[in-house]
């Protein structure tokens, strides 16, 4: 009795996305199934919830084949998927969203309001959700926002419930929440996939943990049986180092300064609220937090793409608040922006043009208005050479470039000058591990050539690896700063708000 | 742990929020506006003279019914009233009601204008609203028409080109056969045309923009082309019947507001109707979830089972069945006649109206409201015979949109996914 | 966000269209499209010819024989006309060539726009106040013609400018969308003619139409070949060409445009002011088409202006920028083919009896198969190639 996945292989044009994968879920047991960002893991449960139909291979449910047209199909046979990112419509209320596509009506199509409300209230209690049906879901924080995603799929009665890394937008606190949640679908029964690239998540909830790499496969552990370091070899496929090695700082002079910033969100809310912090010359200072605390609009500010409302932000002696983002890059800050493909790269440009983004403007690669395209190509393959970006030329569009290669095309451009100071922003967001281990060693690299860094990351193991100072953000404010002796507890702690002698 | 810590030296500012600015704007310029209203409409007025506003229509009831006030007077009153809403404005201490102000400023203005226009004459009010009325029927049909669209993503520039096709369909239908199937043609007409544009845009993925000036300028060349090479050679067809005025008993008897709103053809009743229906429908039904869902967030509703592209498509028609009735009111009810280029542009004032109408069927009938009475100011005043040239007249409805437009751009949000299509995996 | 491989080129041509166009080469792909689109139209044109020629229509019933090779000789009429109109003779080529000049410029105008991500659909206004501007100088004052006419096609540039640039503005400051705005000043720019027209400031004395003075000769457009109407505005407009390629790919401007076009928020993390650049944007399309402007009234007579003297110039300009895909060589080629069907479609209403409108239903054919690609290949059962990046133009209302 339970989900059965049998020689799943999907292909797509050029890549194989899946190779005659199988896995097996029963009731009441969760299966974590772990592997890298393009491991095919999302593949597979898009087909299993009928968003992709199988290039070969079956699904079963209690035995029986099924074939899956759409959702409408998946849901229909009791599988539910709560995504990683939320299919929920922002301007929506809670509970218009619980019932949107099983909608219940009154004569003429008329929505039942009341009754939609009541079966959300009747979910909630049962589950321990306590979420209010008349909130607009683009109000509610982003936990709350989780567990309409998850009222959603238990309103249809789903029977198989599939996660799609529902912790990478949680602070630990609230992963702890989650986790009693999923013990108590557990409890009633259900089958739980969970999709992961946390290791230590994985161990502590699942019952059975199967590992993907490549598309296929390759392990089926028990989380008793096996240690994080082996999981992350397997996930893989090769040793990996988990730390990152790094030499004590030497911090020199204060090279940014921010005191008291406050910046609003697009709608007018204070979302960064009153922050204050220095980096010095030589040290990685990172700000952890779980995204949506304000560390964006942090960034964007101090980097002049928005602008604030009250405080100071200084570069050594200067004034830069109100400064042009051209500005601030003229005056020798990098900025690898936490949006690479909206920001941080234009994608029908080819490799070249991205890489003189910043400095077309200049000497030697433009004369006045001329441009100097030949200097430009010299540019672009020197530097594609030297930060080992994978691309058959430099005349490709820069969409064409893998996630890592194109995150390396921006720290090739941002890195190549005389910079004092590196504002990255989750510099290794949906890249693969090589280009991960890359990208960390180059800014350690700048570090210890003397440039200050300060990373923003929701990837708390990203930023206890890398930091020698580490700043916890919550609700716009830093609510606690650490040295590099911190734990990922204590972080977590912080994260909520809280400190070890209670809420502050 | 420690403590946070703070920079030193720290030098505190506070700089203007975007909709501080706002006020600070909107502000002078109701201040500004106070300065006109002194000097043009007040001072510029002999000092005696009176404004009669006529509030009956001839062949009322009730009649001789009228308004006779002393226009620098009223010309001061008002320059008063916008003053200190300008000054309260500048105050920015309630900023929520930036807007209302400046709504109830421009209302204010407006009435001190027609005022100083009918300085020393008689002016039919009674029949500048009436006008009001009828001429904000295809901007509002319009602007129905963009929001169906729009509430499923697909952005409908080609709504002139819809209601002008529509005319034309209309025109020799109506004159063929009957000002019902007139009607009906124009309906058809403007659902294919919808049909073209959904196609377009949601099966072959051209950009919606595109799309819409593509259709437009298609239509204006087709209807051009056979108006001069068939309804010249026979132009029999070109004369289709009216619908006729239908007065309501009892609430068509009131003074001045039975004739605005109760002593009209069957579209402006119907354009009534339908700003309730679409209201209603659109956020009680659930049909009308289910389509807002696709205009907000397609994915969602496709992860959920809802069909996107049907959904598109449906709605797309139905836009285009509302754009046809709209074009039908051009020849079978105002002018009856079909010639080249006949909607001037209405198409897109209706756009501007549907932003200025955030995307709600009330709102787009208020905007609709606003620009008839920019179209009827035209219309009126070349009557009443002002200083101001016709020429200037023409504009006035096509500024007002310009200044709706920019002015409203960011206040107002669009359906999130709007303009972009869905790609399925 | 996967981190996937990326797929090699698919080069399999499959069908006999394909291997005879080369279509897996970039140059034969790009010809091809608009080839087809422009094939297609004419046959879909033709279709339209034989239905609304309502006498032979009525034949049909009579006598099918008779009544196709009368629709078949009818629609030979109006295509031959059109040839001959347009290519048949040395007069007709000057004609395709006088006609194309305008389109070429408006054109750009709005391609340069397109490339930046703008739908600039004002180029009628921005002809008409351009065109104004120009014709004032023409006619007030009176100096050589080596500067008089520089002179003139500045002020045009300048008159065009400022009138795009106010959408430039709006969009800069407000966000509102170009759309709207730069068609409701199409509009307040006929009606401000008009009344400049009837004004003591331009109207020729004597008349009570909106008509104007007449530009002084030392401003008129001196003909390249004797009696034919050709004249330099024509050079004017292959200069603008060159000019226009090399603003937009050999410049920091064009750099700053095209990103733009293609991502206004990238461009915005590399430090361009995105607001200023629309308004840039919006000045160099409206420069250009103020010197078509100043080529309505300037170049051809009677040098005065009249009533809408832009014409349906604006609307075929956007037809010509996406047949030229943007790109001001395409642009170059799409407006002579257009001048051909001008000059021909006069021809044709003259000859044969077919309005001139239908040239504007064939170039409105012509846009929709080039701007669905998709839907040509569709007819003609042609392969997909690779990605090719479309410029954001419609992105909502707000960007």
């Amino acid at each position: 009795m339970g989900l059965e996945l049998r020689g799943i292989t999907k292909r797509f044009p050029g890549v194989l996305a899946n190779d005659g994968v199988d896995l097996t879920v029963a009731k009441g047991e969760i299966v974590a199934l772990l592997g890298e960002n393009g491991a095919g893991k999302t593949t597979l449960m898009n087909i299993l919830y009928g968003l992709y139909t199988p290039s070969s291979g079956q699904v079963l449910i209690d035995g029986e084949e099924r074939r899956f047209s759409g959702p409408g199909d998946a849901i229909a046979a009791g599988i539910g998927m709560v995504h990683q990112h939320f299919m929920l419509v922002p301007v929506f209320t809670v509970a218009e969203n619980v019932i949107l596509g099983d909608e219940p009506t009154k004569r003429f199509g008329w929505l039942d309001k009341r009754r939609a409300r009541k079966t959300v209230r009747e979910i909630s209690s049962h589950y321990g959700l306590d979420v209010d049906p008349d909130a607009v879901v683009e109000d509610l924080p982003v936990g709350i926002q989780q567990r309409v995603e998850i009222i959603k799929v238990l309103e249809r009665e789903a029977r198989f419930v599939i996660f799609d890394e529902p912790t990478s937008v949680l602070t630990p606190s609230e992963v702890e929440g989650f986790f009693r949640i999923v013990e108590g679908l557990k409890a009633d029964g259900k089958g739980i996939v969970f999709i992961s690239h946390k290791l230590g998540e994985a161990m502590e909830i699942a019952d059975r943990i199967v590992i993907m790499r490549r598309g296929r496969t390759v392990a089926e552990v028990m989380p008793s049986e096996i240690d994080e370091e082996r999981l992350a070899e397997l996930m893989v496929g090769r040793p990996v180092e988990l730390e990152v090695h790094r030499e004590e700082a030497k911090p020199g002079a204060v090279v940014l300064s921010v005191a008291d910033l406050v910046v609003l969100d697009d709608r007018n809310q204070r979302v960064v609220d009153g922050v204050s912090f220095e980096v010095r010359a030589g040290e990685i200072v990172g700000i952890a937090g779980v995204q949506g605390n304000g560390q964006t609009e942090l960034v964007e500010s101090i980097t002049g793409l928005r602008p604030s409302v009250h405080g100071m932000v200084r570069l050594l002696d200067e004034d830069i608040t109100t400064r042009s983002p051209r500005a601030i890059h003229r005056r020798r800050v990098a900025h690898v922006p936490e949006d690479r493909l909206g920001s941080g790269l234009i994608l029908a440009f080819t490799v070249t043009e991205n890489i003189v983004l910043g400095s077309y403007y200049e000497s030697p690669i433009s004369r006045g208005i001329q441009m100097d395209w030949d200097e430009a190509r010299a540019r672009a393959a020197r530097l594609v050479e030297q930060y080992d970006v994978r691309t058959p030329s430099a005349e490709v569009l820069v969409s064409t470039l893998s996630g890592g290669n194109q995150q390396k095309v921006i720290v090739a451009r941002e890195f190549d000058r005389d910079i004092r100071l590196i504002v990255a922003a989750q510099p290794t967001r949906g890249i693969d591990v090589g280009s991960i281990e890359y990208v960390h060693s180059r800014i350690v690299e700048a570090r210890d050539q003397g440039v200050a860094v300060l990373i923003v990351s929701s990837e708390l193991e990203e930023i206890l690896a890398l930091s020698d100072r580490v700043l916890v953000m919550f609700r716009g404010r830093l609510a606690a700063e650490f040295d590099d002796s911190v734990t990922a507890t204590e972080c977590g702690l912080a994260m909520l708000g809280e400190t070890a002698s209670g809420p502050s | 742990m420690t403590a946070v810590s703070t920079a030193s030296d720290v030098k505190i500012t506070a700089r203007a929020t975007p909709e501080q600015r706002r006020a600070t704007v909107i502000g002078t310029v109701l201040l500004l506006l106070a300065g006109v209203v002194v000097w043009v409409f007040g001072l510029g007025v002999e000092s005696g003279a009176r404004s009669t506003f006529n509030l009956s229509l001839p062949g009322e009831r009730i009649q001789d019914l009228s308004w006779a006030v002393n226009s620098r007077w009223l010309a001061y009153l008002v320059a008063a009233v916008v003053a200190f809403l300008g000054g309260w404005v500048l105050r920015r201490s309630h900023l929520r009601w930036t807007n209302l102000a400046l709504a109830i400023g421009l209302g204010l203005f407006a009435l001190a204008f027609l005022t100083w226009a009918a300085a020393g004459k008689s002016f039919s009010l009674v029949g500048m609203l009436r006008s009001t009325v009828i001429l904000s029927v295809p901007v509002t049909l319009g602007a129905l028409t963009g929001l169906m669209c729009e509430r499923v993503a697909v952005i409908n520039i080609a709504i002139e080109g819809q209601l002008l096709t529509a005319a034309f369909v209309g025109t020799i239908m109506g004159s063929a056969f009957g000002i019902w199937a007139g009607l009906v043609a124009a309906m058809v007409a403007g659902a294919i045309l919808g049909a073209v544009l959904a196609v377009l845009a949601i099966r072959f993925q051209v950009d919606q923009i595109i799309a819409g000036v593509v259709i437009n300028i298609f239509a204006l060349g087709l209807t051009s082309f056979l108006a001069r090479r068939v309804l010249a050679a026979a132009p029999d067809l070109n004369s289709p019947g009216r619908f006729a005025s239908i007065k309501i008993p009892i609430l068509g008897d009131i003074p001045v507001i039975g004739s605005v709103l109760f002593d009209h053809n069957m579209f402006v009743y119907a354009t009534f109707v339908l700003v309730l229906v679409l209201h209603l429908g659109l956020f009680y039904t659930r049909w009308g979830l289910r389509s807002r869902s696709v205009g907000e967030h397609p994915k969602a509703a496709d992860t959920v089972g809802i069909d996107v592209y049907r959904t598109r498509y449906l709605n797309t028609i139905l836009g285009g069945l509302i754009a046809g009735f709209g074009g039908a009111f051009f020849t079978l009810s105002q002018v009856s006649r079909f010639e080249e280029n006949l909607t001037a542009g209405i198409g897109f004032i209706g756009l501007a109206a549907m932003i200025f109408g955030r995307w709600m069927p009330l709102g787009a009938l208020g905007a609709g409201l606003v620009f008839g009475f920019a179209r009827a100011i035209q219309q009126k005043l070349g009557i009443l015979g002002t200083p101001i040239p016709s020429e200037f007249l023409s504009m006035t409805p096509y500024i007002v949109t310009i200044i709706v437009v920019a002015g409203v751009v960011g206040i107002s949000r669009p359906p999130a996914a709007d303009g972009q299509p869905y790609i399925k995996q | 966000m996967s981190d996937r491989v990326p797929s090699p080129e698919d080069t399999s041509a499959s069908n006999w269209l394909d291997r005879a166009t080369g279509v897996g080469t970039s140059l034969g792909r790009a010809l091809m499209l608009p080839a087809l689109a422009v094939i297609t139209a004419l046959i879909i044109g033709a279709v339209i010819i034989a239905l609304t020629d309502i006498d032979t229509l009525t034949v049909w019933g009579d006598d099918p024989g008779e009544a196709f090779r009368l629709t078949l000789s009818g629609i030979g009429d109006a295509y031959r006309a059109l040839f001959v109109g347009s290519l048949g003779s040395w007069r007709a080529i000057t004609e395709t060539l006088f006609a194309a000049t305008p389109l070429i410029l408006a054109g750009l105008a709005v391609a340069i726009g397109f490339q930046a991500g703008l739908f600039n659909i004002g180029v009628n206004g921005q002809m008409l106040i351009g065109g104004m501007a120009g014709l004032w100088v023409g006619f007030s004052i009176d100096v050589p013609a080596i500067i008089h006419i520089p002179l003139a096609v500045l002020a045009a540039m300048v008159g065009g400018a400022v009138w795009a640039g106010i959408a430039g503005l709006l969009k800069a400051r407000t966000g509102a969308h170009e759309v709207i705005t730069t068609i409701m000043l199409n509009f307040v720019a006929i009606f401000l003619v008009d009344y400049l027209l009837k004004s003591s400031i331009f109207q020729q004395p004597g008349r009570n139409d909106p008509i104007s003075q007449p530009a002084g000769s030392s401003a008129q457009f001196p003909r390249l070949l004797g009696d034919y109407r050709l004249h330099i505005g024509f050079l004017l407009a292959l200069a603008a060409v060159w000019v226009a390629w090399w603003l937009m790919y050999r410049t920091t401007i064009g750099f700053e445009f095209r990103a733009v076009g293609f991502s206004p928020s990238g461009a915005r993390y590399g430090g361009m002011n995105v607001a200023w650049i629309y308004v840039a944007v919006m000045a160099v399309c409206g420069a250009l088409a103020g010197i078509a402007g100043a080529n309505q009234v300037l170049g051809l007579e009677p040098y005065r202006g009249i009533s809408n003297f832009a014409g349906s110039v604006g609307f075929d300009a956007i037809a010509l920028a996406l047949l030229g895909r943007s790109h001001p060589i395409g642009v170059l080629f799409a407006g002579l083919l257009f001048g051909a069907l001008r000059a021909g479609g006069r021809e044709m209403q003259g000859a044969a009896g077919i309005p001139i409108d239908l040239v504007l239903v064939l170039q409105a054919l012509i846009i929709v198969m080039i701007a669905a690609p998709a839907l040509v290949r569709a007819i003609y059962r042609i392969k997909t190639p690779d990605q090719e990046l479309e410029t954001s133009i419609s992105a909502g209302w707000t960007k």
